[in-house]
């Protein structure tokens, strides 16, 4: 996994997606040609804002192993302000999260690797 | 093309076969669907073969050639080709079976689907079906697959009123519809209440909303019309097999309470069969977690949209309703083997029309990857 995973760093670290100057349209994770343009459209890689609002959500029961000490934890699906949505955890009790709520994005670590592994470190949100 | 009809069925039962290994429940399946075909090897010229991991499952690849051997295929050099497309493997393997027939290439072709998931553990069985979505952007934030489809089903929830309570009922039907299956896994009742108690896996999604892992294989053989006549007095015709794709992660999707796929390729399928939705009488459906079936209704145009909870509250695809769904038990009741699942369900579909297992003419099946990134709609008339 670690090329894998080290290969996409700048775009877990930070949220860093694509848009297309042909169509307008941003776009997370990242592409090299645009769904909806195809070859007239142009990607430029650009930041995608850090605050967003929450379109769905699930509190998580059944974790893998690399989630067994964060459950049951948040995933939702987070319209940032751009347009582009992100997948990513929401650090907040289950009860907190809704949809519609305001978010912010954070740097936060999401798993390890076993104990002499690498540790995997990403976006998640906030809520404002 | 040309007029391809099914001329035979066979599956093995669906479940938790310790005893038996992958080989064995694609032998089982095949010799049955050749009996009930009434032919033999000679009359095969091609084999499609649905299986979504045996890489990960059996860390065995080449499962098309493994599937020719054991069938004694290899030993006449029939050219066999696996098939992949997380679960909806078995429904792209009947289409490319269908294909290759209607298009005059083959005059017989055989469809299987086959899936032998407990040779491994349940954490990494659940790993390797949530292979099926993003693995690089959903499932590396801790989006399992039923996390994936909780946040479809709190979109609907939120959108068109659908409760918890609605979802229970998709399952309570299809185990009540499993008890007459001797193939289903759970051939048990199970009532709202079980339902509702199950313990949360992705909420609003519980234990009882969600297929089980299973094994299992299913064979259906495809011949030209003109075979078909003499090998048979009962084929069933398969009026169409459309696929259609959409963005493999959630993320990407416009629209969530709905699956794109499934309206484009049951669009098509309604056109190349001529029939419109209200035609259907009984249909197959890839309930891998209710709120898919309740969206399915709506996607596959059998009520409005927003309006699937409402045709399960009343009872309007139960057995004996306006529309059957899911008689067999479905992946719910009856098992869900992965890659052998969009094959079963043409199984199925065949007994039941051919059988008059409910009185039906024309018949539906269903058949997702993943999340919805591939659907495949079939529709087979007697």
């Amino acid at each position: 996994m670690l090329p894998r995973f080290w290969r996409k760093i700048k775009y877990r670290y930070r949220l860093v997606g694509s848009y297309c100057e042909n169509c307008g349209e941003y776009y997370h994770p990242p592409r090299n040609l645009c769904p909806k343009c195809r070859r007239k459209g142009s990607i430029k890689e650009v930041p995608l804002g850090s605050e967003g609002t929450i379109l769905s959500y699930t509190v998580v029961h059944d974790a893998p192993d690399d989630f067994k000490l964060q459950k049951p934890y948040v995933v939702g699906l987070v319209k940032l302000d751009c347009g582009a949505v992100v997948t990513a955890q929401i650090c907040c009790k289950p009860e907190e999260v809704e949809i519609g709520k305001r978010v912010r994005a954070v740097f936060r670590k999401y798993s390890e690797e076993g104990e002499d592994g690498i540790i995997y470190y990403g976006t998640k949100f906030e809520l404002i | 093309m040309r007029r391809v009809a099914v001329v035979g069925i066979g599956q093995s039962r669906f479940g938790e076969l310790w005893e038996k290994s992958f080989r064995d429940i694609v032998i089982e399946a095949g010799v049955e669907a050749l009996e009930d075909a009434n032919i033999s090897g000679e009359e095969i010229e091609a084999i499609y073969v649905g299986n979504m991991s045996g890489g990960r499952y059996l860390a065995q690849e080449h499962i098309g050639a493994l599937i020719a051997d054991y069938s004694g295929l290899a030993e006449l050099g029939i050219p066999s080709v696996r098939v992949e497309a997380a679960d909806a493997s078995g429904g792209v393997a009947f289409r490319e079976a269908y294909l290759a027939v209607a298009s005059g290439l083959y005059d017989v072709a055989i469809a299987a689907g086959a899936e032998k998931v407990t040779d491994v553990g349940a954490e990494l069985a659940i790993d390797i079906m949530s292979s099926s979505a993003d693995r690089e952007w959903e499932y590396f934030v801790g989006a399992t697959l039923p996390a994936l489809y909780a946040l479809i089903a709190r979109v609907h929830m939120k959108e068109f009123g659908t409760k918890e309570e609605d979802m229970a009922l998709v399952s309570v039907k299809n185990h009540k519809n499993a008890v007459k299956n001797p193939k289903a896994q759970f051939r048990r009742e199970i009532s709202v209440d079980d339902v509702l108690r199950s313990p949360y896996i992705a909420e609003p999604i519980k234990v009882l909303d969600s297929a089980p892992i299973s094994d299992g294989a299913a064979v259906v053989i495809l011949a030209s019309d003109e075979i078909a006549k003499k090998l048979t007095d009962t084929p069933v015709y398969v009026s169409a097999v459309t696929q259609a794709s959409d963005y493999l992660s959630l993320q990407s999707r416009k629209d969530l309470a709905s699956f794109k796929a499934v309206k484009m390729a049951a669009k098509k399928a309604y056109k190349l069969a001529k029939i419109e939705a209200k035609d259907v009488d009984v249909a197959e459906m890839h309930d891998s977690f209710t709120i898919a079936e309740i969206i399915a209704y709506e996607d596959l145009g059998f009520c409005e949209k927003g309006e699937g909870a409402k045709m399960i509250r009343e009872g309007e695809t139960e057995v004996g309703g306006r529309i059957p769904v899911n008689v067999s038990g479905g992946l719910k009741a009856c098992g869900h083997a992965t890659g052998a699942t969009g094959v079963r369900q043409i199984v199925d579909l065949v007994r039941i029309l051919r059988d008059g297992i409910v009185d039906a003419e024309t018949g539906l099946a269903l058949n997702l990857g993943g999340t919805g990134a591939t659907a495949v709609v079939s529709i087979l008339r007697r």
